[in-house]
C-alpha cells in the first residue's frame, strides 16, 4: 500500500478480525491463571426484607468447596465504610449495593452469598445447598401501581439548572387548547441488554494490596477507580484488563455486585477467582432499560405546523440508586414548536438498578415522540415525511444556538429513495400481498455528539513499526481498527505497521466507551499523538542532520527502516540511530474538547425507514426492509460503521417486536429467565439492513469531523416499525413490544 | 394509565409456593448430580475419596489431538473444553442450548456443547474453532467473516462460524432466507446478521471445499 493512500474512510478489515475468527481473542473469563477457583452466587428469593439466617453447612462440606461467604463472615471491605464516597457513581443520588455488608434485601435475586470451589461443577452444586431464611417486607415492583409516588430526581431538586428539571418554552401544556390535538400514552417494558458474553470477571490479588481484574467493562479507568475506592487502595495498585469485551450495550457502564463479590472471594481464598453470571442473573443484577410510562400531547395547525408539545415520563429506578436518562431530550430540540413542556419523574421500586441501554433514554423518548408525529400526520392527512419537513429546525429551538452541522434532510432523502417511500399510501391497509398487509413507517433519532478528554501514547519500535496505547475499550464497534486508520493517515504509513493496544487501565487514560463518544474523543488524541511522535523524531533527526532541523513535521516520512522527508528523499536517518538517541520513548498526548460546545449545538442525526409485512390472520410482523441513514460526521470506516448501524437497527427490531422482561409482581421476581422467554432478534428476524451515511465532516466536534454512531443506530427504529405497522393495519400500538396478540 | 395493581397473594399461597420452589430447585440439583456425589457431600468425605468417586474416564479427540481424561459425569462438553483443555474459543452465552455461542462439531455434526455432557461423546472427534484453520491458513469461512465483517464484539463468532460451516455442508445455504432459517440458532446480539449471511453466501458460491 502506498503511504499516500488515505485510510480514513477506507473499508479496512478489522485489525482484530483474525483473533476473533480463530477463537484466540480472550474475554474476561478466559485467562489462564495458576490455581484458579470458581465462584457462584446465591441469590435472595424475596424482593425486600432482611436475611435472618443462612445455613451454609452442607455447602461448606461439599467436595471442592473453598469458602461460602455472606454478610455473616465476609471480610470488611474498607471502602464500604468511607462515608460519602460511593464506590461507583453513575447515579444521581444514592449508591450501589455494598455486597455482603448487611442483611438487607433490596431486590429479588440480590446476591446473599458466594460459593467458591475448585471447579464450576462443584461450586454450582454447593451453591444450591445454601439455605437462607428471611423476614420479608411488602415489596413494590410495579411502576404503574407506584406512579402516584413518582418524584423529581434529587439532582434536579438540588440544582435548578440540572437537565432533569421540568422544561418549558412558551406556554405550559399549550397543546390542550390547540385546534388539532392528540394526547397519547406510551409504555416501554423493561428491556435487558443481554450481550452474548455473560457478565464475567477474574479477580486476582497479586499481593495483599495489589489487585488485577480481567473484567467485562466499558471503562477500564472507571472500574479501576471503583474498586480502588472499595478497597482504599491507590489507583495504581489496581489493574483492570478488558482487551476484548463480548458486547455490553451499556450494561458494563456500572460496577456491579458480582464484581465486588469475586474480588472479596479472591481475597478470602487467596487464589485467583473466576465468576460468570448465568443468563437468569443477567436479568436481575446488571441493569436494564427501565420500564417507562410516557404521555405525549401535541397540537398543530391544519397546514401542519406544530404549535405545542407536552411530553411527560415516569421511569423506574431502584430504591437505593436514582438512575436517570434523557428520555425527553429529543422532544425539546427536534421540531420547531413554540410551546414545549417536559416533565421527567422516577418511581423507586424493589428491583435492581437500571443502567443505560443502547440509545438509552433517547430511544425510549423517541418511541413516544416519533409515534406521536406519525399520529398527528395521520390526523392532518399529511405524509409523515412532509410533516417532519414542515417542522424542520435550522437552529436548536431549545437554546437558540446554531447546529454544528445538521444534514438530516439529506438523510430523509437518501432513506426515502432506498425504501421506496413513494409506494406508501396515506390510507392504512392499502397495500397487500396475499394475506400479508404491507406498510411503511419512519422514525428519527438524535444523540449529542459528545467528546471527552483522552490520552494516547505513541512509540516508535526498533523495527520501524509504531505502537499506540490507550485505556479505552472496544465492546464491538471496532475502536482499534478506526484508531489504526486515523494513525495511518497521521503517520503516513501502512496500517499494518501500526499496532493500537487498548482495554488496559495502565495505558494512557481515556473515558468510558459509552454515549457514542469514543471516536470523537480518542480519535483526536490518536491523531495528535502521531503528529507529536513525528515531530519528536524530526527534532531528534535534526540534531545531526540539517535537512530535518529545518523541515516541517508534515514533511516527515516514516519509510521502511529510516526516517526521510517527502520534500527531500536524500535526507535519511535510520531508526536504529534515532532509537539510540531515545527515539523509542513513548510520546503521550492528551486531546481535549475546546469551547465549541458553548457556541454550537452538536448532535448526530439518523432516520430509519421500515417496510413491514403483517399477516392478516395471525398478526405476525415481519420487517421486510429496514433502511438506516445517518448524519454522523466523518465516517472513519464504512465497513465497521455500517455494521454498527445494522446492529443498532437489529436492536430496534427487538425493541419494537419482541423484547420485554416481565416480573410476577406477587413475588417481585422476573418470570423471564432466558432466551426462551425473553426473545431477541435472530437471523430469521433480520432483513438485509441497508445503511447510508451523509459522510459530511463536522468541523466543530473535532479535527476529524466525527459525531458518533452507536446510539443513533437504534434511536428511532422502534417507532419506524410501529408506524409501519399502523400504515399496514390501521392499528396503533403504543405499548411495546408489538406482539401478534396486540394486532388480532 | 393502565391499571395493574400489585396482587396481594393470599396468605399461605405465598409460603406454599416458596416451599415448592425450594424443594423443586433442590430436586433439580439432585437430579443432575450422581448419587455418590451427594453422599460424599453429606458424609463430608475426604476430598480424594470424593474425587475418585466423582470422575469417570473419557477418551476424546479434539482438533486432531487425542485426550485421555477423567471427568465428572455432570461436566458439559463446553466446560470441559473451556476449563480443562483451555480451548476458550468455544463460548458460553447461555448454557441452555438457546444461543449457539458454544457450537462445535462432533463427528462433523454441529452440536451445542453446553447441552451435552462430555461423557456422552466418548471416542468421538470434536472440532472447535481453534481446529478449523489449516495451520496458519484460515478456513474459507473464517476468511469470509473477516472480509464481510461478520461480527462486532466477536463473542458469538466462533459459534456462528462453526454453524455456518455446517450449514453449507448440510446443503442449507441455498438462499439468504434458507441461511437465515438454518442459522437462527446462533444469536448475534451485536446484530451482524446481514454481514454473516453475506459471508456464508460468498463461501457457498465460491465453491471452495468447506
Ligand atoms: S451456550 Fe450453548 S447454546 Fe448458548
Ligand atoms: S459479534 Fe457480538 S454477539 Fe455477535
Amino acid at each position: 500500500m502506498k503511504a499516500q493512500d488515505k485510510q480514513i474512510g477506507a473499508p479496512m478489515n478489522r485489525v482484530d478480525g483474525h483473533l476473533k475468527v480463530t477463537g484466540a481473542a480472550k474475554y474476561s473469563a478466559e485467562y489462564e491463571l495458576p490455581n484458579i477457583a470458581y465462584a457462584v452466587l446465591v441469590g435472595s428469593t424475596i424482593a425486600r426484607g432482611r436475611i435472618t439466617s443462612i445455613d451454609a453447612k452442607a455447602a461448606e462440606k461439599a467436595p471442592g468447596v473453598l469458602a461460602v461467604i455472606s454478610h455473616f463472615n465476609s471480610p470488611k471491605v474498607p471502602g464500604f465504610d468511607t462515608a460519602g464516597k460511593d464506590p461507583s457513581q453513575p447515579a444521581t443520588a444514592g449508591g450501589p449495593i455494598k455486597i455482603f455488608k448487611d442483611d438487607k434485601i433490596r431486590f429479588n435475586d440480590q446476591p446473599i452469598a458466594v460459593v467458591v470451589a475448585d471447579s464450576w461443577e462443584r461450586a454450582r452444586f454447593a451453591a444450591r445447598l445454601v439455605k437462607a431464611q428471611y423476614a420479608p417486607e411488602k415489596h413494590k415492583t410495579n411502576l404503574e401501581a407506584s406512579a402516584s409516588e413518582a418524584f423529581l430526581p434529587t439532582a434536579a431538586k438540588k440544582n435548578p439548572k440540572h437537565p432533569m428539571n421540568d422544561y418549558q418554552r412558551g406556554q405550559a401544556d399549550a397543546y390542550k387548547t390547540g385546534a388539532i390535538k392528540l394526547e397519547s400514552e406510551y409504555v416501554i417494558p423493561t428491556e435487558v441488554h443481554h450481550p452474548m458474553e455473560l457478565q464475567a470477571i477474574t479477580a486476582h490479588w497479586e499481593a495483599p494490596d495489589r489487585l488485577t481484574i480481567y473484567d467485562k467493562t466499558q471503562g477500564t479507568m472507571a472500574t479501576r477507580r471503583d474498586f480502588a475506592r472499595e478497597w482504599n487502595l491507590p489507583e495504581e495498585n489496581v489493574k483492570v484488563i478488558a482487551t476484548f469485551v463480548g458486547g455490553a450495550f451499556g450494561n458494563a457502564l456500572h460496577s456491579w455486585p458480582h464484581e465486588s463479590a469475586a474480588i472479596i472471594a479472591a481475597k478470602v481464598v487467596n487464589r485467583p477467582v473466576k465468576l460468570m453470571l448465568t443468563r437468569e442473573q443477567m436479568f436481575t443484577m446488571v441493569g436494564y432499560r427501565p420500564y417507562t410510562w410516557q404521555k405525549l400531547g401535541m397540537s398543530a395547525t391544519p397546514d401542519g405546523k406544530i404549535t405545542a408539545i407536552t411530553h411527560e415520563s415516569i421511569g423506574q429506578t431502584s430504591t437505593y440508586e436514582e438512575f436517570t436518562e434523557s428520555t425527553l431530550a429529543q422532544t425539546r430540540m427536534m421540531y420547531q414548536s413554540p410551546n414545549v413542556t417536559t416533565r421527567y419523574r422516577l418511581a423507586a421500586l424493589d428491583i435492581g438498578s437500571p443502567i443505560w441501554m443502547r440509545g438509552p433514554g433517547e430511544a425510549t423518548g423517541a418511541f413516544a415522540l416519533e409515534s406521536a408525529m406519525d399520529e398527528m400526520a395521520f390526523m392532518l392527512n399529511l405524509d409523515p415525511l412532509e410533516f417532519r419537513l414542515r417542522n424542520y429546525t435550522d437552529k436548536d429551538p431549545e437554546n437558540g444556538k446554531p447546529w454544528s452541522t445538521k444534514f438530516l434532510k439529506e438523510c430523509y432523502q437518501l432513506g426515502a429513495e432506498r425504501v421506496g417511500w413513494n409506494k406508501r399510501q396515506l390510507k392504512p391497509g392499502s397495500l397487500r400481498d396475499g394475506e400479508w398487509l404491507i406498510g411503511y413507517g419512519m422514525g428519527v433519532g438524535t444523540f449529542g455528539a459528545h467528546r471527552g478528554a483522552a490520552t494516547v501514547g505513541a512509540q516508535l519500535l526498533p523495527d520501524g513499526t509504531v505502537l499506540l496505547q490507550c485505556a479505552t475499550t472496544d465492546i464491538g464497534p471496532g475502536t482499534g481498527t478506526a484508531m489504526t486508520q486515523i494513525a495511518a493517515d497521521a503517520l503516513g504509513i501502512d496500517p499494518k505497521r501500526i499496532r493500537f493496544e487498548l482495554g488496559n487501565s495502565s495505558f494512557p487514560k481515556a473515558g468510558t466507551q459509552g454515549g457514542s463518544s469514543t471516536v470523537n474523543s480518542v480519535g483526536p488524541a490518536t491523531q495528535e499523538a502521531c503528529l507529536a511522535l513525528k515531530d519528536k523524531l524530526r527534532t531528534l533527526a535534526g540534531a545531526g542532520n540539517a535537512a530535518f532541523a529545518s523541515a516541517k513535521k508534515e514533511d516527515v516520512t516514516l519509510a521502511d527502516g529510516y526516517l526521510t522527508l517527502s520534500s527531500n528523499a536524500a535526507a535519511k536517518v535510520s531508526y536504529a540511530d534515532l532509537i539510540k538517541q531515545g527515539g523509542d520513548k513513548a510520546v503521550t498526548v492528551e486531546a481535549k474538547p475546546g469551547g465549541e460546545g458553548q457556541k454550537y449545538s452538536m448532535y448526530s442525526f439518523s432516520v430509519h425507514f421500515a417496510e413491514v409485512r403483517v399477516h392478516e390472520l395471525t398478526g405476525e410482523v415481519r420487517v421486510s426492509k429496514l433502511v438506516s441513514c445517518a448524519d454522523a460526521g466523518t465516517i472513519i470506516n464504512e465497513k465497521t460503521a455500517g455494521n454498527q448501524m445494522k446492529g443498532g437497527a437489529v436492536g430496534g427490531i427487538g425493541m419494537a417486536l419482541m423484547e420485554a422482561a416481565h416480573i410476577d409482581d406477587r413475588f417481585g421476581r422476573y418470570v423471564t429467565k432466558d432466551f426462551a422467554d425473553y426473545h431477541v432478534p435472530v437471523h430469521a428476524d433480520s432483513p438485509d439492513v441497508q445503511v447510508a451515511f451523509v459522510n459530511q465532516p463536522d468541523p466543530h466536534v473535532n479535527a476529524l469531523g466525527t459525531k458518533g454512531i452507536g446510539e443513533i443506530a437504534t434511536i428511532g427504529v422502534a417507532p419506524a416499525i410501529a408506524n409501519a405497522v399502523f400504515n399496514a393495519t390501521g392499528k396503533r400500538v403504543r405499548e411495546l413490544p408489538i406482539t401478534p396478540d396486540k394486532l388480532i | 394509565m393502565a391499571m395493574n395493581p400489585e396482587h396481594d397473594a393470599p396468605a399461605g399461597h405465598d409460603e406454599a409456593r416458596r416451599t415448592f420452589l425450594k424443594q423443586s430447585s433442590l430436586l433439580t440439583a439432585l437430579a443432575f448430580v450422581p448419587a455418590p456425589v451427594v453422599d460424599a457431600a453429606a458424609a463430608n468425605l475426604d476430598e480424594k475419596v470424593a474425587g475418585a468417586i466423582e470422575k469417570v474416564p473419557l477418551k476424546l479427540e479434539v482438533n486432531g489431538k487425542k485426550y485421555k481424561l477423567a471427568v465428572e459425569p455432570r461436566t458439559t462438553l463446553l466446560d470441559l473444553l473451556r476449563e480443562e483443555l483451555n480451548l476458550t474459543g468455544t463460548k458460553k452465552g447461555c448454557d441452555y442450548g438457546q444461543c449457539g455461542a458454544c457450537t462445535v462439531h462432533v463427528d462433523g455434526q454441529r452440536v451445542n456443547s453446553c447441552l451435552s455432557f462430555a461423557v456422552m461423546h466418548d471416542g468421538r472427534k470434536v472440532t472447535t474453532i481453534e481446529g478449523l484453520a489449516d495451520g496458519d491458513k484460515l478456513h474459507p469461512m473464517q476468511e469470509a467473516f473477516v472480509k464481510h465483517d461478520g461480527f462486532q464484539c466477536g463473542y458469538c463468532t466462533p459459534g456462528q462460524i462453526m454453524s455456518a460451516v455446517a450449514c453449507v455442508r448440510e446443503g442449507h445455504a441455498g438462499s439468504d432466507a434458507e441461511i437465515r432459517e438454518y442459522m437462527s440458532g446462533n444469536i448475534c446480539r451485536c446484530g451482524a446478521y446481514s454481514n454473516i449471511v453475506a459471508a456464508i453466501q460468498e463461501v457457498k458460491n465460491g465453491g471452495q471445499k468447506v
